[in-house]
């Protein structure tokens, strides 16, 4: 732009306009904290306290048991959340981005109060390091959907088959496994299960132009039919198919002494430090590498690629199938990673709870895996709760991560960006 | 050219134009003529066979030795599979072997008790297609609907006919209710209703769940999550004496009705042209909205009454946790064959419902698990949302796939040429 | 490199988008590839670029004819493209973009991004370009994304570099700069193909001049042609871009617009502190170059965003805050900018499109019943008066011309008592035929003593209906000033030079509309802002 065009012009000048202020963030944080915390420090006898036990990691300290008064943490938690919620009022009102830690931070709080008013008063402790590590491990299916999803929908392609592409890949990991008696067969097995999915859902997403979402729902019922009418008819009735094989638990010489993390991350299943690299490579590769680059070109933009030469539904085949794979590879974990046979419709759901994950942690691998590891803490805040004895009724237990995905999609979400060309079929 | 200037985007999609087009998706369906369709079940068939004779015993036995005496082989193959699709023939439309003209036509009345919790939760998923919304949330819808159903129908006693009324009332204001939520939430937040509607379903079964541990909600005496028997009062009338009843009246009616309601009413049309286009419904001054609102409503209604159905049929019948069954997902495909029209989901329902019904007594004849039934399903769906690959199969000529491709290429064309 | 098209044709079923084109670009040569919106200019150069195959003729480079599979290929021998539509991918960055399908890597495939952003570089410093290559390129100005689309043609070593309307989203100042890095790349030996239907455009820049029309080759032309007979070529008969209209009859107020202002939620001001009136029975025609706050403003005028601040109203009522619907039923009619997106519901069929927004009023409903009978009659009535060419009123108007279309939508806000008019870009991608119709009914409504806002890009369109013009410019009003104002300040007006200013420089007064070289008394009407 040349210098003449802006003399005399200023710009922006004059009365000055701001954009209105949004206040649901701080809004939500107030009316939680406030409801958390004072219900749950009224509602506690003075002389409570809760016990919380901490595996360090370390063969020498062993399992302290921290014995915490109730009230008096709740009421410090609460607190924080408060001092966030305050930091939000302020951020907004000098119209400040507020920084996804704000609500990470109080919603971290207000979790950790509601369990520790949970356990107060009881006698049996908070074995909190296995809560973390259950909770690590019951979010393996979830994390793989959820990166499956990830791949597919940078592509272009809605993966809603994730469920299908679990539960083919838990049924051809077990069955393999079975025969072979080899549980790494059968995991080797798993991602060529979901890959076939992946490869109809291609099929028909990018070469025939069926809707996504169809194709994905009517593969999930394809896939449900196919593995519950071959457990009917063969796997239950020969024991050849259904011997449980394990994969092995490793635990990572050193690491696994780290204090709290040693126990949290490296005492687990083979599945999931797969897993871990998974998303390691996923997390750097999709955003740094020439196969990131191009495999997201096809999903925000799709003739911008085509007309640099990159052949967008060849692209789009062979991603959708990978992310079918990844997906696969993710089933493993309800057969071969936890020592079970297959079962009918064992997946039980997950693929969907993933691409809910994916969807709230706004496409992005990160923000995928964070949601994926809060629906397993989730699932397993009511294992841990029934340990100590608390009744509180398992259906709102559960419920909970739904509930919360709501409010997060209503909330957050409602602005977030998918890819661009995500769900449209390339014609060019 | 730094401070003020709303800068253009660099030519990708806007985020508005990014609604689905449903209304392209239903074309593309029903442009699969009658034949498309026709042969699409013949391939699910042949799926299916393959899948039936695989797992068949005998045949398993007699491909051991299939050079030695291949006879043996395909005798044991025809067998198996005329035997199934005989079952299920006649589990879904007439018994032949009956005795009298009750039996005879039994299996369409089992066909149609299947059919009608289908057609009810089809016709709700349909109205949100043509608008342009994607409720995978029936199943919660259906479970809502029960609630209140159920409650009415063994916590309340009242008259014959009264009664009736008001647990479908109920059936339908649950069903709306839990329909509302998301509606209401993608109007007022844009929150995506694809996941608002399967967090929605998982809520709807563990509360369901919960309400079974509940003294209210328990039979008396019992610990088991199982409610109250329905009375008598609240069920559906048998029709002619038959086990169908005056639920597959009220669906074919709930079917006129939608018809009604999205070719000649206001809302109807507000609903169509919000699903086809909503930046140009809202600059008509339609509200997107309303229109939202209304038809997760209506189609949240809709799939409560699918729960009638269920609890007001007269094999008296409690409320349990599995009283959805899958019919919230079946549904799916129901509107999808239906092609979102209200014809068209009677007659997918009926067709769904009867391999449903049939597939029972096949399973219970021959051995021949029910789950291929989902197979047959999924592969008709399908294949009949790709007519090309249908045409493919049969090497029949694709004269309207390039007809249509010319066409779009023309129009596309003439866009470029057209926007400077 | 020497190209030559020879008798290249695409069909797109019956329908001939080019028929037996022959054009032949010399190396190091400016040509103009010059017709109507329409006439199958793009269609060519993709079937040139390999994204369409050609269904006969040749193409050869050097004389050796090549065929091309796909734009990878055609990039491969050497020929560029710079999109009408930018083919920039918004969430990368410049960098990512410049190298996107050949990019530099390092070990494991990972982008060498040091060496990407070297390509960037150095092709910007050569040509003086200013252009970061980690930038976003969401957040460029459109003339700098029309840079890096440049810049990624020339890190491909493009050789023929084919522009297509590369101009139809710059200001009058941006087009000067972009001519200017024509003539550079033209020095330093690249062939270049400018697609174009502005005549003064093709006259300042271009070497040798291809029109064509329908689809076909209607004749070559040099630069030094007169703007008479390359428009008459390009259209096919003489063109009298003025509309024949007495006087603006301007009486009372109606729309009066005090102090609107819009920002966003990021924070960025669309529009600022807009203030106008609009008399009955006259038009003000709104100019500036696309994206300067005409979209915003519109909306804001029929309810579609609600304003930040300032007041609307119309005929002494408030409009401010009120609804789409409450607009529409204070009889506001409303033409969109564009007409597929929001004028029309493509799949709907004509009937329907016509009662769009009038379907829940008498006579075309009642108590939530559509009147399918009163429907059936508007519409045979509209396409009546409105000579739309369609088999009948059940067609699907996604099937119908975009003149046809444009009727439609033309005739649905027509059709009733309107107390304002608001059309946008009213005759975009309208065939010529229909420009007129579609100008005459427009002047027809004004002259009924209804005021009119009309929004448009094309100065051209611009000068032949305003009573007043009103210049846009980053969300701001230049000027309000009257109708036989001199192009040339309309052009400077449009970058952002003030009224006073502009006509104060030079070249500013140099052609008007009329054709006379009038000065047009300072002052009256001048800037409201």
């Amino acid at each position: 732009m040349s210098a003449t065009a802006i003399t005399g012009l200023s710009l922006g000048g004059g009365a000055k306009t701001s954009a209105p202020i949004s206040w649901k963030v701080p809004i939500a944080l107030t009316a939680l904290t406030l409801l958390v915390g004072v219900g749950f420090s009224v509602g506690v006898g003075p002389g409570e306290v809760s016990h919380v036990t901490i595996e360090t990691g370390n063969s020498w300290s062993g399992r302290p048991t921290f014995d915490l008064p109730t009230r008096a943490s709740v009421i410090v938690l609460a607190l924080v959340a408060a001092l966030a919620a305050g930091y939000s009022w302020w951020r907004a009102s000098r119209r400040l981005k507020i920084g996804r830690w704000v609500p990470a931070v109080a919603g971290a709080a207000l979790v950790v109060a509601f369990l520790l008013w949970a356990v107060g008063g009881r006698e049996q402790s908070l074995q909190a390091t296995s809560l973390l590590s259950g909770a690590l491990f019951l979010s393996v299916p979830l994390i793989f959907g959820a990166l499956s999803g990830c791949i597919c929908e940078h592509v272009g392609v809605i993966n809603v088959s994730i469920e299908g592409q679990l539960l083919a890949g838990a049924c051809l990991a077990a069955v393999v496994g079975s025969i072979t008696g080899n549980p790494w067969i059968g995991l080797i097995c798993a991602p060529i299960a979901g890959a076939l999915v992946g490869c109809l859902l291609a099929l028909f997403a990018v070469r025939y132009w069926v809707d996504h979402i169809i194709v994905g729902v009517v593969l999930n019922v394809l896939v449900t039919g196919l593995t519950s009418y071959l457990f009917s008819t063969v796997l239950e009735r020969h024991a050849v198919f259904a011997t449980r094989v394990q994969l092995p638990r490793w635990e990572i010489p050193l690491l696994r002494d780290i204090p709290v993390l040693g126990p949290v991350l490296f005492r687990q299943n083979v599945l999931t430090y797969i897993m871990f690299v998974v998303v390691v490579v996923l997390q750097i590769f999709l955003f740094k590498s020439r196969w990131g680059l191009r495999l997201r070109a096809c999903g925000e933009h799709p003739k911008a690629a085509d007309t640099v030469g990159i052949k967008v539904n060849r692209t789009r085949v062979l991603n959708t199938i990978l992310g079918g794979a990844v997906a696969g590879l993710g089933g493993a974990y309800f057969t071969v990673a936890a020592g079970l046979a297959f079962g009918k419709e064992m997946s039980a759901g997950r693929g969907y709870i993933a691409l809910a994950a994916m969807i709230l942690g706004g496409w992005k691998p990160k923000g995928a895996i964070l949601a994926a590891l809060l629906f397993g803490f989730a699932d397993n805040l009511q294992n841990a709760l029934g340990v100590v004895g608390v009744e509180i009724p398992s259906q709102f237990m559960l419920m909970a991560p739904y509930l919360v995905t709501i409010f997060a999609v209503a909330g957050v979400v409602g602005r977030m960006r998918p890819p661009a060309a995500e769900g449209q079929a390339y014609k060019g | 050219m730094s401070q003020t200037a709303p800068p253009p985007t660099a030519g990708a999609p806007s985020p508005q134009t990014q609604g689905r087009d449903w209304r392209a998706v239903a074309r593309r369906v029903a442009q699969g003529s009658a034949v498309t369709s026709v042969l699409a079940v013949v391939v699910a068939l042949v799926l299916g066979a393959i899948l039936i004779a695989a797992a068949n015993s005998q045949v398993q036995a007699t491909a051991g030795y299939l050079f030695a005496r291949p006879g043996d082989f395909f005798a044991a193959l025809g067998r198996t599979i005329a035997d199934s699709y005989s079952a299920l023939f006649q589990g879904a439309v007439v018994n032949l072997s009956a005795s009298s003209a009750g039996d005879f036509l039994r299996p369409l009345t089992n066909t149609i008790g299947h059919a009608v919790p289908l057609i009810f939760a089809g016709l709700g998923l349909g109205i949100g297609f043509r608008a342009g919304l994607f409720n995978i949330g029936a199943q919660g819808q259906i479970i809502f609907g029960a609630i209140f159903c159920g409650y009415i129908g063994f916590a309340w006693h009242l008259p014959v006919g009264v009664h009736l009324v008001l647990c479908v009332l109920g059936a339908f204001v649950g069903g709306a209710l839990w329909g509302f939520i998301p509606g209401i939430l993608k109007a007022k937040t844009g929150a995506n209703e694809v996941i608002v509607t399967i967090m929605l379903n998982s809520v709807a079964a563990f509360f369901l769940g919960w309400l079974l541990t509940r003294e209210a909600f328990r039979k008396p005496g019992s610990s088991d999550p199982l409610s109250p028997t329905l009375d008598a009062s609240a069920h559906y009338p048998s029709l002619f004496g038959t086990r169908a009843n005056l639920g597959f009246v009220l669906a074919v009616a709930a079917a006129i009705g939608v018809w009604w309601l999205m070719e000649r009413s206001t809302l109807g049309f507000a609903i169509r042209a919000v699903g086809a286009n909503p930046a140009a419904a809202q600059t008509a001054g339609l509200s997107v909205a309303g229109a939202t609102v209304w038809t997760m409503v209506l189609a949240g209604g809709l799939a409560g009454l699918a729960a009638t159905s269920q609890l007001l049929s007269t094999s008296a019948q409690q409320l349990n946790s599995d009283v959805a069954g899958t019919f919230g997902f079946d549904a799916i495909t129901v509107a999808l064959l239906g092609r979102s029209k209200p014809l068209g989901t009677v007659a997918a329902g009926l067709l769904f419902g009867g391999l449903k019904a049939g597939g029972y007594l096949m399973q219970a004849s021959t051995d021949t698990p029910i789950d291929v039934i989902l197979v047959l399903q999924s592969v008709v769906v399908l294949l009949i949302a790709a007519p090309p690959l249908v045409k493919a199969i049969f090497h029949l000529p694709d004269e309207d796939r390039q007809a249509r491709k010319a066409a779009k290429q023309a129009r596309l064309a003439l866009r470029t040429e057209a926007t400077a | 490199m020497r190209l030559e098209l020879c008798g290249v044709t695409k069909r797109f079923g019956a329908f001939v988008a080019n028929d037996a084109v022959s054009v032949t670009v010399e190396p190091g040569e400016i040509h103009a590839l010059l017709g109507e919106n329409g006439a199958g200019k793009s269609t060519l150069m993709n079937v040139l670029f390999g994204l369409y195959r050609a269904d006969g003729g040749e193409i050869r480079l050097d004389g050796k004819p090549v065929q091309f599979a796909g734009p990878g290929e055609a990039m491969a021998a050497g020929i560029g493209m710079v999109h009408q539509h930018f083919m920039l991918i918004p969430v990368f960055t410049v960098a990512e973009n410049v190298v996107m399908g050949h990019e530099p890597v390092k070990a494991a495939g990972l982008i060498d991004l040091a060496a990407a952003r070297r390509r960037v570089k150095e092709i910007s410093d050569r040509f003086g370009f200013d252009v970061d290559p980690d930038a976003l390129v969401d957040d460029l100005p459109v003339g700098a994304q029309q840079r890096v689309e440049i810049i990624k043609a020339l890190s491909r070593k493009a050789e023929i570099l084919i522009l297509d309307e590369p101009t139809a989203v710059l200001t009058p100042q941006e087009t000067d700069e972009l001519m200017a890095i024509m003539r550079q790349l033209k020095q330093s030996g690249t062939s270049i193909v400018f697609i174009t239907h502005k005549l003064r455009e093709v006259q300042e820049v271009a070497d040798k001049i291809t029109v064509i029309r329908h689809g076909k080759v209607v004749g070559q032309a040099l630069p030094t042609a007169s703007q008479a007979e390359l428009a008459e070529l390009m259209v096919g008969h003489a063109v009298g871009l003025k509309v024949d209209k007495s006087p603006a009859q301007a009486a009372d107020l109606a729309l009066e617009v005090e102090g609107v202002s819009l920002v966003d939620q990021s924070g960025l001001t669309l529009l600022d502190n807009i203030s106008f009136q609009v008399a009955k029975g006259e038009i003000l025609a709104v100019a500036g170059v696309q994206g300067n706050g005409q979209t915003e403003l519109t909306q804001i005028l029929i309810g579609l965003r609600p304003t930040t601040a300032g007041r609307i109203s119309l005929g002494g009522r408030d409009l401010t805050g009120a609804s789409v619907h409450q607009i529409l039923d204070a009889g506001v009619g409303f033409v969109p900018e564009d007409r597929s997106k929001d004028g029309m519901v493509a799949s709907f069929n004509i009937g329907e499109n016509l009662v769009l927004d009038q379907v829940d009023h008498d006579p075309f409903s009642q108590r939530g019943a559509l009147k399918i009978g009163a429907i059936a009659d508007n519409a045979r009535t509209q396409i009546g008066a409105f000579d739309v060419r369609a088999p009948g009123p059940e067609a699907t108007i996604g099937t119908l011309s975009g003149g046809n279309q444009q009727k439609v939508v033309l005739a649905r806000e027509l059709s009733r008592e309107l107390r304002l008019l608001i059309a946008s870009q009213p005759t975009r991608g309208v065939d010529v035929g229909s420009i007129e119709f579609i100008h005459e009914r427009i002047v027809a409504e004004r002259d009924k003593g209804t005021p009119v806002v009309i929004v448009s890009t094309e100065l051209d369109e611009v000068v032949a209906l305003a009573d007043r013009i009103a210049v846009m410019y980053r969300g701001r009003f230049v000027g309000v000033v009257p109708a036989d104002t001199p192009r040339g300040v309309l052009g400077l007006m449009m970058a952002g030079v003030p009224y006073a200013e502009a006509v104060a420089q030079p070249a500013a007064g140099e052609t008007t509309p009329g054709g006379s070289a009038s000065q047009p008394a300072a002052g009256g009407d001048g800037a409201t802002t």
